[in-house]
C-alpha cells in the first residue's frame, strides 16, 4: 500500500487560455440516409426489410440507417462469395488480384479525411486518432498486403500453398476501418473472398469501404458487406459452406464461437480480450513511461484490447509516477469527438458506458481508491473521465477482468521476478509494456512475459507489417506481417 | 508569486530521456489547434514575450537604436498591439539600448560572459558580466561551458553559473545551454538541472549562432526540467527557447507546451520568453488577418 | 499546311536534374532502317563523377526513408510510367520494336515496378532472422543497402533491361548511377522524366547516356561506389570491369538473364545489394522466474 502527497498544482493548471473549439469540418462528407447490403458487387435491400439506426454516441443523433442481414441475406453472400471465388479471384493471376488490392488503398487515400470523420462520427473515437491513427494505418494495410499476393512463395518456402475459399470475418466497434482492413487485407491477398460483418454501432466506414471496392472494378462478390447484430454473425458462423472464420471481439463470444466450430473443417482465429500489465522500473525514463502509461489506457477511450490496463510500478518511484501520471491527466480533454483538441471522446454506446460503471463501482467496494481529474464532461452523450484505481491488490475483480474504458489499475512491485510472475498471473495474454534503461533487462522480460506482444519503452505501437495477437484466452493466430498470411492459406 | 534567492550545492540526479517518446509526446502538441479567441489571446502573448535580438559583428549604435523602436512601435497602425519583452544586445550597446528604453517597459537583456563561445577565462567572463550591468542591463544571457560538460566536468560548470549569478547582482541570469552543441536530450536534461540548481533564473536553448537551435523536443526536455524543479522546490523558473522559432504556428506550440506543462502561471513574460527576430511579423500578419480576414503580405509590415 | 512538331531534345539526369554532358559530345544512334534517331548525350568520366556525388549525397536519407515510404515511391513510378504508355511505345517502335512487342514490354515494366514496389516493407521479413546463439544474448541478423550501385544496362533492351535492374537496387534502399544501352538509349533519357515526377527524391536514380567502354570503366574503378552489376555484357569488357572493382571490393554481379522473360524479377536481386548485420545484446537472467507458474 503506498501514501501519496498531493502537491498543490490544481490552481495552475488550466485555468485560463481554455483552447477555443476547433471542430473538423463535416460539410464535405457524403453519407446516405439508408443503407443496404452489399452483396456480389450489388446493393440489395435485406430479405426481412429490417433496418437499424445507428447514432453518433457523442450527441445521441442518428446518423443513418442500416440494414439488418437475416440468414437468408447472408446465405446469399456466401453464395456470391463463393461463385466469385470459384469462376474470378481463384483463376486470376496473383499479380493482377495484387493490382486490385492497390487500387483498393490508393483510393481510400484519396478520401481518407472523409472516412476519419465519419468513423469519428459513428463510433465515438476522436477525429484526431481517426485522422492520425485508424485511417492511414487502414491504407497502409491495404497496400502492405496488396504486395504479398504474388509473393506468397517466398512467405512459406518449401509448402504447397493455396487460398481456402470463403472466409466469414467479424469485425469489432472499436477500430472498425481499421479492423475491416486487417481482416479483408490479406484474406484477398492470399486468395479468398470475403463476407464480413460490421459490428452493429459502427457499420457505416465498412460501407464506405464497400463504395470503395465498387470503384475500384473489384469482380463483384470478392468482397460482401452483411451488417447486423449477433444473429447474422451467428448465421456467418454456422453457414457450411465458409472455409474461415475470423473474429476479433470479447473472449465470451470467442468461446461460443470456437464450440459452434467443433466438428467442422472450418479453420478459425481468434482475436479476443485483454488485461495486459504495462511494467514501470526504477529506471526508466520517467516521463517517457508516463506518457506510455496514458497512451496505453487512456487514448481510443480505453476501448482496446492491448490497452495496458494494469499498471505495476517499482514501489521505489510509485509516489512519483503517480503524481506526474495525475499531473499529465489534467491536461486530457474529454467531449465533443469532433473537435481537433479533444483527447478522449465518446464511449461508443450506452450499453459499453453501463459496464464501466459497473467496475467503477465493483473498484469502490473492493476498498480501492478512485482519481478522476476534475474535466468538463458534455451533457448529452456516453462520456467517462480518465479514472486510476489505487490501492488495488492481485486479487481484486478490477485487475482481472477486462474494463474496456479508460480506468487504470495501479499496483506496485519490488522485483523484476515478482513483477513477471505478477504480470503472467492472467487467463489472458494479449500485450505488455516493459519501462527501463536497462537492454538486457528488457530481453528478460520479453522472453518470460507470456503475451503475443511485447512493447519495451513505447506503448500501442502498430505497423501493417508487424505480427498481432495473443498467448492463452487473448486469442490465437496472428495478424500482420508475414505471419499474418498463414491464416488464410492451405499448407501442405 | 514572489523569486527565492536560491543556491545550492546539490547537483540532482538528472532522469533519462528516450528520444522516441519525446517526439512523440512533442507530436500531440503540435497537433493542438488554437483558433478564434484562443489563437487572438495567444498570438499577443507570443508578441509580448519577444526578446528582439542583434548580436552581430557589425551591429551599430543606429542598428541598435532603430531595433529598440521597433521594441515599442510593432506596428501602429493597430491599437493594442503590445510591446515586447525585451531586447537583446552585446555589452556595448547596452548603454544606448538602455537610453532608447528609458520610458517604456522594455527590458534590456545583454549577451555576457565570451557569447557565443565562451571560450575565455572565468575571470574576464565576470569581468564581461559585470561591465553589462553596470552600463544599465536588467538580464545577462551567459553561456555554459560546453567543452567542460562534454567532458564530464559538471561541478566546473555548476560553479562557472553560480559564479556568474552572483556578479549579476540584482539581473536576472539567463543560462544558454547551446543544446545544439549538448546533441542529446540526456545532455541537455541533465545541463538543465545544472543550470537551475547553480542559480538560474532562466534556462535558454541557443545562441542562436548553430543548429539546430530550439526545436520542441528540447524545449520540452527543458520545460519538464522546470516542472520537476518545481515540484521539488516551489520555486518558479523562466525558459526561453532562442533560435529557429519564426512562425506563429511553432510560437504557439509552444505555449501550449508551456501551458500542459507547466500550467498558466508560466505564460508570462516574465518566465517565458521567445529569442527571436523575424517571428514579430509573422505574428502580426496572422493577428490582422484574424482582424481583417484577409491574407497579409510583407510589404506592408516593417522590417527593422 | 500541317503542324511542326517540337523536337525533343534528349538529355542526361544527375540529381534530379537534367544537364547535358559537360564534355558537349553527343552522338547519332541508328534506328533499325539508318536514319538518325536523336542526337543523345556523349557522357564522359566528369559526367560520372558528378552523377556519383549526386548519389552519394542521397543514398543516406534515401536508405533511412521508411520501407513502406519507399515501397509508396515505387508504386507511384509504376502509376507514372502507366500514365506514358503510349509515348514509350512510340519509342520502342522508332528503335526497331514492333507495335506488340512494344506494348509487351510496356506493360513487362509497369508490372514488375509494381512487383517491387511490394517488396520494399516485406524482403527484411524474409532474410532476416534471430539466430539462436548458445550464450545468453539476444542476436538478430538484417539486411543493410550497400550504398551507391552502379548499373550498366543490357545493350539489348532500351526499357525492361534498365528497370528490371534499377528497381531491385533502389527497393533495397540503394542509390544507383545507370548506364544507359548505347544503341537503344531513348527510353532510359524518358524514364529519368518519369522517375522525376514520381517523388522519388534527386539522386537516387541517376541516368546517363553514351559509351558503355569508356563509362563503365570509370564506374568500375570509381572508390566511392560499393557495387556493380552488369547484365549480358561481353564478357572481355565485363572481365576488366571485374578487375577494375577489386580496389575497393566492389560487390559485383553480372546477370546473364533475359529480362522479357515474365519470371525474371525476384527477391534475391534485391537481397544480392544489401549487406548482413548481425547485433547482439545480453539478455539477463534474473531471480527464479521462468514462464512456468
Amino acid at each position: 500500500m503506498i501514501t501519496f502527497q498531493l502537491i498543490n498544482m490544481k490552481k495552475e493548471l488550466n485555468d485560463n487560455w481554455d483552447y477555443s473549439s476547433s471542430l473538423e469540418a463535416i460539410n464535405h462528407i457524403q453519407l446516405k440516409k439508408k443503407y443496404n447490403l452489399f452483396i456480389d458487387g450489388k446493393w440489395i435491400a435485406p430479405s426481412k426489410n429490417t433496418y437499424f439506426k445507428t447514432i453518433n454516441p457523442a450527441n445521441e443523433e442518428t446518423l443513418a440507417e442500416i440494414a439488418s442481414a437475416s440468414k437468408e441475406d447472408v446465405d446469399l453472400a456466401v453464395k456470391a462469395a463463393r461463385k466469385a471465388y470459384k469462376n474470378v479471384w481463384s483463376k486470376m493471376l496473383a499479380s493482377e488480384r495484387a493490382k486490385y488490392i492497390y487500387r483498393i488503398a490508393r483510393l481510400m487515400q484519396e478520401r481518407a479525411r472523409e472516412f476519419a470523420v465519419i468513423e469519428s462520427l459513428e463510433s465515438g473515437k476522436t477525429i484526431r486518432e481517426s485522422r492520425d491513427v485508424d485511417i492511414p494505418l487502414a491504407c497502409n494495410h491495404f497496400f502492405y498486403y496488396a504486395g504479398w499476393a504474388d509473393k506468397l512463395d517466398y512467405a512459406f518456402p518449401n509448402r504447397k500453398i493455396e487460398s481456402l475459399g470463403v472466409a466469414g470475418q467479424i469485425i469489432p466497434w472499436n477500430f472498425p476501418l481499421l479492423m475491416a482492413a486487417w481482416k479483408i487485407a490479406p484474406a484477398l491477398a492470399a486468395g479468398n473472398t470475403v463476407v464480413l460483418k460490421p459490428a452493429e454501432t459502427t457499420s457505416l466506414t465498412a460501407l464506405k469501404l464497400a463504395e470503395i471496392i465498387e470503384e475500384s472494378g473489384l469482380p463483384p462478390g470478392v468482397v460482401n458487406i452483411v451488417t447486423g447484430f449477433g444473429e447474422t454473425g451467428a448465421a456467418i458462423v454456422n453457414h457450411p459452406d465458409i472455409n474461415k472464420i475470423a473474429f476479433t471481439g470479447s473472449t465470451a463470444v470467442g468461446k461460443i464461437i470456437q464450440k459452434a466450430l467443433v466438428g467442422t473443417s472450418k479453420k478459425v482465429t481468434l482475436e479476443l480480450g485483454g488485461k495486459s500489465a504495462n511494467i514501470i522500473f526504477e529506471d526508466a525514463p520517467i516521463d517517457q513511461a508516463v506518457e506510455g502509461i496514458v497512451n496505453g489506457i487512456f487514448f481510443n477511450q480505453g476501448h482496446v484490447c492491448c490497452a495496458g490496463s494494469r499498471l505495476y510500478v517499482q514501489e521505489g518511484i510509485a509516489e512519483k509516477v503517480i503524481k506526474k501520471l495525475k499531473q499529465r491527466m489534467e491536461s486530457l480533454y474529454v467531449g465533443d469527438p469532433l473537435d481537433k483538441n479533444t483527447d478522449i471522446g465518446a464511449i461508443n454506446s450506452k450499453e459499453q458506458l453501463q459496464t464501466i460503471e459497473k467496475y467503477l463501482k465493483i473498484g469502490l467496494d473492493e476498498g480501492a481508491e478512485m482519481y478522476q481529474p476534475k474535466c468538463t464532461i458534455p451533457k448529452k452523450g456516453f462520456y467517462c473521465a480518465p479514472t486510476l484505481f489505487l490501492n488495488v491488490a492481485q486479487s481484486s475483480i478490477i485487475a482481472q477482468e477486462e474494463i474496456f474504458g479508460p480506468v487504470l489499475t495501479i499496483q506496485t512491485f519490488r522485483t523484476v521476478d515478482e513483477v513477471i510472475q505478477k504480470a503472467n498471473n492472467s487467463p489472458f495474454g494479449l500485450a505488455a509494456g516493459v519501462w527501463t534503461d536497462k537492454g538486457s533487462r528488457i530481453f528478460n522480460l520479453t522472453s518470460k512475459l507470456r503475451a503475443g506482444v511485447i512493447w519495451a519503452n513505447c506503448y500501442n505501437k502498430f505497423d501493417p507489417t508487424s505480427p498481432f495477437g495473443g498467448y492463452k484466452e487473448s486469442g490465437f493466430g496472428r495478424e500482420g506481417g508475414l505471419h499474418g498470411l498463414s491464416a488464410y492459406l492451405k499448407l501442405s | 508569486m514572489k523569486i527565492k534567492s536560491h543556491t545550492s550545492n546539490k547537483i540532482p540526479v538528472s532522469p533519462s530521456i528516450d528520444k522516441v517518446g519525446v517526439e512523440e509526446r512533442v507530436a500531440r502538441f503540435q497537433s493542438r489547434s488554437i483558433k478564434n479567441e484562443a489563437k487572438k489571446q495567444g498570438l499577443n502573448l507570443v508578441l509580448s514575450m519577444i526578446d528582439l535580438t542583434t548580436l552581430e559583428g557589425k551591429d551599430t549604435e543606429g542598428k541598435v537604436k532603430q531595433m529598440c523602436y521597433k521594441a515599442k512601435h510593432l506596428h501602429d497602425h493597430f491599437e493594442g498591439i503590445p510591446q515586447v519583452a525585451a531586447v537583446c544586445v552585446y555589452p556595448s550597446m547596452v548603454a544606448i539600448a538602455k537610453n532608447e528604453l528609458r520610458n517604456s517597459s522594455v527590458k534590456v537583456a545583454s549577451v555576457a560572459t565570451g557569447f557565443p563561445s565562451g571560450q575565455t577565462s572565468l575571470a574576464l567572463k565576470l569581468k564581461d558580466t559585470k561591465f553589462a550591468v553596470e552600463q544599465g542591463a536588467d538580464e545577462i544571457d551567459m553561456v555554459i561551458s560546453r567543452g567542460k560538460f562534454l567532458t564530464g566536468e559538471f561541478a566546473y560548470v555548476f560553479d562557472e553559473i553560480a559564479a556568474v549569478k552572483e556578479a549579476c547582482g540584482k539581473a536576472r541570469l539567463k543560462v544558454i545551454l547551446e543544446t545544439g552543441e549538448l546533441v542529446t536530450l540526456d545532455n541537455v536534461r541533465k545541463a538543465s538541472d545544472i543550470a537551475i540548481y547553480a542559480g538560474a533564473d532562466f534556462i535558454k536553448t541557443s545562441t542562436g549562432k548553430i543548429q539546430p537551435a530550439a526545436t520542441m523536443q528540447v524545449t520540452y526536455t527543458m520545460l519538464m526540467a522546470i516542472r520537476d524543479y518545481y515540484d521539488e522546490t516551489g520555486i518558479m523558473i523562466g525558459m526561453k527557447p532562442a533560435g529557429g522559432i519564426s512562425t506563429a504556428k511553432l510560437a504557439l506550440h509552444n505555449l501550449v507546451m508551456v501551458k500542459e506543462i507547466l500550467g498558466t502561471n508560466w505564460l508570462s513574460n516574465e518566465w517565458f520568453r521567445f529569442g527571436a527576430s523575424s517571428l514579430a511579423n509573422d505574428v502580426l500578419m496572422q493577428l490582422v488577418k484574424i482582424a481583417t480576414g484577409v491574407y497579409q503580405s510583407n510589404d506592408y509590415f516593417s522590417i527593422d | 499546311m500541317s503542324r511542326i512538331e517540337v523536337l525533343k531534345t534528349y538529355k542526361i539526369f544527375i540529381g534530379g536534374q537534367f544537364p547535358r554532358t559537360e564534355s558537349g559530345r553527343y552522338y547519332t544512334p541508328l534506328d533499325s532502317k539508318g536514319k538518325a534517331l536523336a542526337n543523345i548525350c556523349l557522357s564522359s568520366r566528369k559526367d560520372v563523377r558528378n552523377a556519383v556525388v549526386a548519389a552519394r549525397k542521397a543514398f543516406g536519407p534515401w536508405s533511412e526513408r521508411s520501407a513502406f515510404n519507399r515501397g509508396q515511391i515505387l508504386y507511384r513510378i509504376a502509376e507514372m510510367l502507366e500514365g506514358r504508355q503510349a509515348q514509350f511505345v512510340d519509342e520502342l517502335m522508332r528503335q526497331g520494336s514492333s507495335k506488340v512487342a512494344a506494348s509487351n514490354e510496356v506493360n513487362l515494366s509497369i508490372d514488375r515496378i509494381v512487383y517491387y514496389a511490394g517488396w520494399c516493407d516485406k524482403y527484411n521479413q524474409v532474410v532476416s532472422s534471430v539466430n539462436p546463439v548458445s550464450s545468453s544474448h539476444f542476436n538478430f541478423s538484417s539486411l543493410e543497402p550497400m550504398g551507391v550501385v552502379g548499373v550498366v544496362a543490357e545493350q539489348s533492351t532500351s526499357l525492361i533491361g534498365l528497370v528490371s535492374l534499377i528497381l531491385p537496387a533502389i527497393c533495397g534502399g540503394n542509390s544507383t548511377v545507370v548506364l544507359a544501352s548505347e544503341k537503344l538509349p531513348l527510353c532510359a533519357v524518358t524514364f529519368s522524366e518519369v522517375v522525376h515526377s514520381s517523388d522519388v527524391p534527386a539522386g537516387v536514380i541517376n541516368i546517363l547516356t553514351g559509351s558503355p567502354e569508356e563509362m563503365a570503366v570509370t564506374l568500375a574503378s570509381h572508390m566511392d561506389v560499393n557495387a556493380l552489376i552488369t547484365s549480358n555484357l561481353e564478357s572481355q569488357l565485363s572481365n576488366k570491369l571485374s578487375l577494375l572493382s577489386v580496389d575497393n571490393l566492389k560487390r559485383k554481379f553480372d546477370y546473364e538473364v533475359n529480362w522479357v522473360e515474365k519470371d525474371k524479377q525476384a527477391l534475391h536481386y534485391i537481397s544480392d545489394l544489401q549487406e548482413i548485420k548481425t547485433t547482439w545484446h545480453p539478455i539477463e537472467n534474473v531471480g527464479g522466474a521462468s514462464s512456468s507458474y
